[in-house]
């Protein structure tokens, strides 16, 4: 039960590092949700392929 | 410790991702269909005899699938991100159980990330929406995701400092998130681009969908992700007691 009740504190020191994956992972969120080709250079063809997911999650779309 | 923590974010934001597609699909897909009909019945009637089937770079059965390719990579990178800021609050802010902080920072997550931007700029089906605004709209919405997060930071400090009691608490933590979200609600400017004439069940119909894929998601993801954390810490408490008992 101590286990649930008193969860261990990670100091920020050793989180630091592993931070730099949040850029990483809101590239990837950008271009499924945003990118219109002004960084993946594919034009309109990732706006297409994930339209439905773009309207859907409730981002704006076109 | 961060990479247990991270791998079960990605993971699971990938399955509540896909979860959340095929409620998308079941509930969603109906109506985008409805629209793109719309849409196209509007065009034939604006220029009759003109197609554009033939160019399409991504078919309607490949854009269903894309859903599910969207939805889980959505998952995927919001999961992790969940995870690194869990690993932060963990044992500092909020619940002191691991599913509990989980549910609560998944629960505030949706309000802040998605409830925030959706009362002012509610998700709109195709055939709703000018190209030429995408860019401006595209930006407004981040900015009222920023909104979001930055009126919850308010909220958490708020709260912390408030020692009159959990009531006292709860209603300071609840005033000082209202008061920046809705001043921006009244001060951005309002997006306004449905059609005349476009059927209002169907944009009623669609918004209910999108803001239920989001819900779906944001509770699969909380109750998943604190029930791994849950088990995972209740096996870290056990192990140590069970070595110890002599055999």
């Amino acid at each position: 039960m101590s286990g649930l009740s008193t969860p261990s504190v990670i100091p920020f020191p050793r989180l630091r590092l592993w931070l730099l994956a949040v850029p990483v992972l809101l590239l990837i969120a950008y271009l499924v949700l945003m990118d219109n080709g002004a960084i993946s250079q594919t034009g309109a063809y990732l706006h297409e392929l994930m339209h439905d997911g773009r309207h859907l999650l409730g981002v704006p779309c076109h | 410790m961060v990479r247990t923590l991270l791998v079960r974010g990605l993971l699971l934001g990938l399955l509540a991702g896909l979860i959340a597609g095929g409620f998308a699909f079941a509930y969603g897909e109906p109506r985008v269909d409805s629209a793109i009909a719309l849409e196209e019945a509007h065009a034939a009637r604006e220029a009759p005899g003109h197609h554009h089937g033939e160019e399409e770079l991504v078919g309607r059965p490949g854009q269903k699938a894309g859903l599910f390719l969207a939805t889980g990579l959505y998952g995927l990178a919001v999961g992790g991100v969940f995870a690194l800021v869990y690993a932060g609050l963990r044992g500092r802010v909020g619940p002191r159980s691991e599913g509990g902080l989980a549910l609560a920072a998944a629960g505030t997550a949706f309000v802040a990330v998605i409830l925030v931007p959706f009362v002012k700029y509610p998700a709109n089906p195709p055939a709703v929406g000018d190209p030429d605004t995408i860019g401006s709209r595209t930006l407004l919405y981040v900015v009222t995701i920023l909104v979001g997060l930055a009126a919850t930071a308010i909220a958490v400090a708020t709260a912390r400092r408030v020692t009159a009691g959990p009531w006292a608490r709860w209603v300071a933590a609840v005033a000082a998130f209202l008061v920046p979200v809705v001043a921006a609600w009244t001060l951005l400017p309002t997006v306004n681009e449905v059609p005349d004439g476009f059927p209002a069940t169907l944009l009623w119909q669609f918004r209910l969908a999108s803001l239920g894929t989001q819900l779906v998601f944001w509770t699969a993801f909380g109750v998943l992700f604190g029930w791994v954390s849950d088990r995972a810490a209740r096996r870290a408490a056990a192990v140590p007691a069970t070595a110890a008992l002599p055999v």
